[in-house]
């Protein structure tokens, strides 16, 4: 498995050799569409990220103790998918070695970056929700590769683990500062992921084309980012469930407070998508409203009808008990919601800049087979990163399920 | 203290079942102990007021982080966009609060993890991989299913031999001495 993974994942870095060799004109971006399929899977990875920080964070700071069996593998999930997120526009800024441009330092000429860009913004965001998640993660895991270190029989495992633990004791004294750090940063977590995807959305909303330039985008791109976050979380978990036998951690009542989540926030989509159409006829705006009309009846039409099709409408079986309860099922319905939300990207950025003001300047965008190499492989680098967290990382939070045993209340007997 | 008890550590006892090693612990903060400590493979809820600990000086550094954070931020947006090189865009100001705001926003929560995550290993006095305690063959199995209260030497109140038999009368088993 892990040697497919790394045959996957050679293709991103296939396609991006080819990218930098070349320019970015090899990713089909030509006028108008200059944001292709690059910014599409950026905001696609970034958003699957978020429900590993709803789930560590803000599930933890609601006291919702299911959380305890999914949150450790959900982080991970968070912090490769900010990886895979942060190749894309690593590499559209087209020259990337000159990447550091991005960083507050002055490049060669003495300028430094210019603050009232919302890309610039989104720099930040984004490493600052990396760095924090990956030391959440890393944090969150420290009494259990203490645990590892403690079970350890072979003298490099023991010493691998020493040194992540960092001498980790487990006295009371240690768990009280411990457990203060960690509320502290689920606190912190919580603003972190609401404003990432609202910077997300800024990137499209600061700018003046019409479909991109309204104030819903920032909680429509957040509910949007649990949904897609949610169901990418089923899609990993259910198979390793099957395949650990983890059934008594992650049981029905789990899956079924994913599933709910995810229709709730797919309804919540959906009332987005309606919401938009409202705005826009609402607004008296002749190129807003020939925006969503186009969307919805355009060139691009087939992509709007299987985006309401997987975000609005399948997640609506999750009503039913009998479909949460077939896993097979919920699994094929995720993939769905995937799909969907991948699409949900390509229409809002394709549509947009395809028909602008201008129909003497409009075009139609279609990617190329580096686009679909780089897209496709980072499949196999996120799956590369996963499979090496499952195999070498404590994939349970050992001590939080522990915790909230029934053995674990000093007052029971 | 004499001599002998400067190369003990101190004295260690398991206990199995969490209700039990609850309340000894809520014994021994009764009988005045101020260095001991209870080793538990998980957080065990409301064990910090059987310990009698204050309030985890965390948020202070958290705090000073945030604080950190939001002026450099500031700091940063206004040196490079207002000072060393300004940048007139639309007749604004070269520098407000508003325009740099979510780079601020960001600084500021950057800066308080960084401060959450340090203090948590400053006030645990962590890394330290040389600890007395892991020479204690019994101690590993304290990371997976055993709870151990450990009184230290240092403590005024220590006594190699009462201090086992003070153990012994709260339930401990395995009464074991820990060398330094």
């Amino acid at each position: 498995m892990f040697g497919v993974a790394l045959f996957v994942a050679s293709f991103t870095f296939i396609g991006l050799g080819y990218l930098v060799a070349t320019g970015t004109g090899t990713w089909g971006l030509r006028s108008p569409v200059g944001w292709g399929w690059a910014i599409v899977n950026f905001v696609f990875w970034v958003g699957i990220g978020h429900a590993g920080t709803l789930i560590s964070a803000i599930l933890c700071l609601l006291r919702q103790k299911w959380r305890t069996s999914i949150n450790r593998a959900a982080e991970a999930m968070t912090i490769f998918a900010v990886c895979c997120a942060g190749l894309f526009p690593l590499f559209h800024v087209g020259r990337v070695w000159f990447g550091w441009w991005l960083l507050p330092l002055p490049n060669q000429n003495g300028i430094w970056p210019q603050f009232r860009s919302p890309l610039e913004w989104d720099v930040f965001a984004v490493s600052t929700y990396f760095t924090v998640s990956a030391l959440f993660w890393y944090m969150g895991m420290i009494p259990d590769l203490g645990t590892i270190r403690d079970r350890a029989t072979t003298w490099w495992r023991k010493a691998f683990y020493s040194v992540l633990a960092m001498g980790w004791r487990g006295g009371n004294r240690q768990w009280s500062n411990f457990e203060m750090a960690y509320l502290l940063l689920a606190g912190l977590s919580t603003p972190l992921v609401l404003s990432v995807h609202t910077i997300v959305s800024f990137d499209f909303a600061v700018s003046n084309v019409p479909g991109w330039h309204t104030t819903i985008f920032p909680p429509y791109f957040v509910a949007g980012a649990i949904f897609s976050g949610f169901a990418m979380v089923l899609t990993l978990m259910l198979p390793l469930r099957a395949i650990y036998r983890l059934h008594d951690v992650i049981n029905q009542y789990h899956i079924d407070n994913m599933c709910k989540i995810i229709l709730a926030t797919g309804t919540m989509v959906g009332y987005a998508y309606a919401t938009e159409f409202f705005i826009a006829a609402y607004s008296g705006n002749s190129f807003e409203k020939f925006a969503f009309v186009n969307r919805a009846f355009g060139q691009y039409a087939w992509a709007y009808w299987i985006m309401v099709s997987c975000n609005v409408i399948t997640p609506q079986l999750f009503w039913f008990k009998k479909v949460r309860e077939n896993h097979s099922l919920v699994w094929i319905i995720c993939l769905f919601v995937n799909v969907g939300m991948w699409f949900e990207r390509f229409v809002i950025t394709i549509t947009s800049l395809a028909n602008d003001y201008l129909p003497s300047s409009w075009g139609y965008y279609s990617p190329t087979i580096v686009d679909i190499f780089t897209f496709f492989g980072t499949f196999g680098f996120f799956s590369v990163l996963f499979l090496l967290f499952v195999r070498f990382l404590p994939l349970l939070p050992m001590a939080e399920v522990k915790m909230v045993a029934p053995q674990a209340d000093p007052h029971a007997h | 203290m004499n001599e002998r008890n400067e190369r003990i550590h101190g004295v260690a006892c398991t206990f199995r079942k969490v209700s039990d090693v609850f309340h000894a612990a809520e014994k021994v903060r009764d009988a005045g102990w101020k260095n001991w400590d209870v080793h538990t493979p998980f957080p065990i809820h409301g064990m910090d007021q059987a310990m009698g600990l204050p309030r985890s000086p965390v948020p202070r550094l958290t705090l000073l982080g945030g604080v950190t954070g939001f002026i450099t931020g500031c700091l940063l947006t206004w040196y490079m966009n207002s000072y060393d090189y300004p940048l007139i865009v639309g007749g604004k100001p070269y520098w407000s609060v508003i325009f740099p705001f979510p780079v601020l926003y960001e600084c500021t929560i950057l800066f308080a993890a960084f401060g959450t995550f340090f203090g948590q290993f400053i006030f645990n006095r962590l890394p330290r991989h040389n600890h007395p305690l892991f020479e204690l063959p019994n101690f590993a199995r304290v990371s997976d299913d055993t709870f151990m209260i450990v009184l230290e030497a240092r403590d005024p109140q220590f006594h190699p031999d009462e201090s086992r038999n003070f153990l012994q009368s709260l339930g401990g088993q395995e009464i074991t001495v820990i060398r330094d």
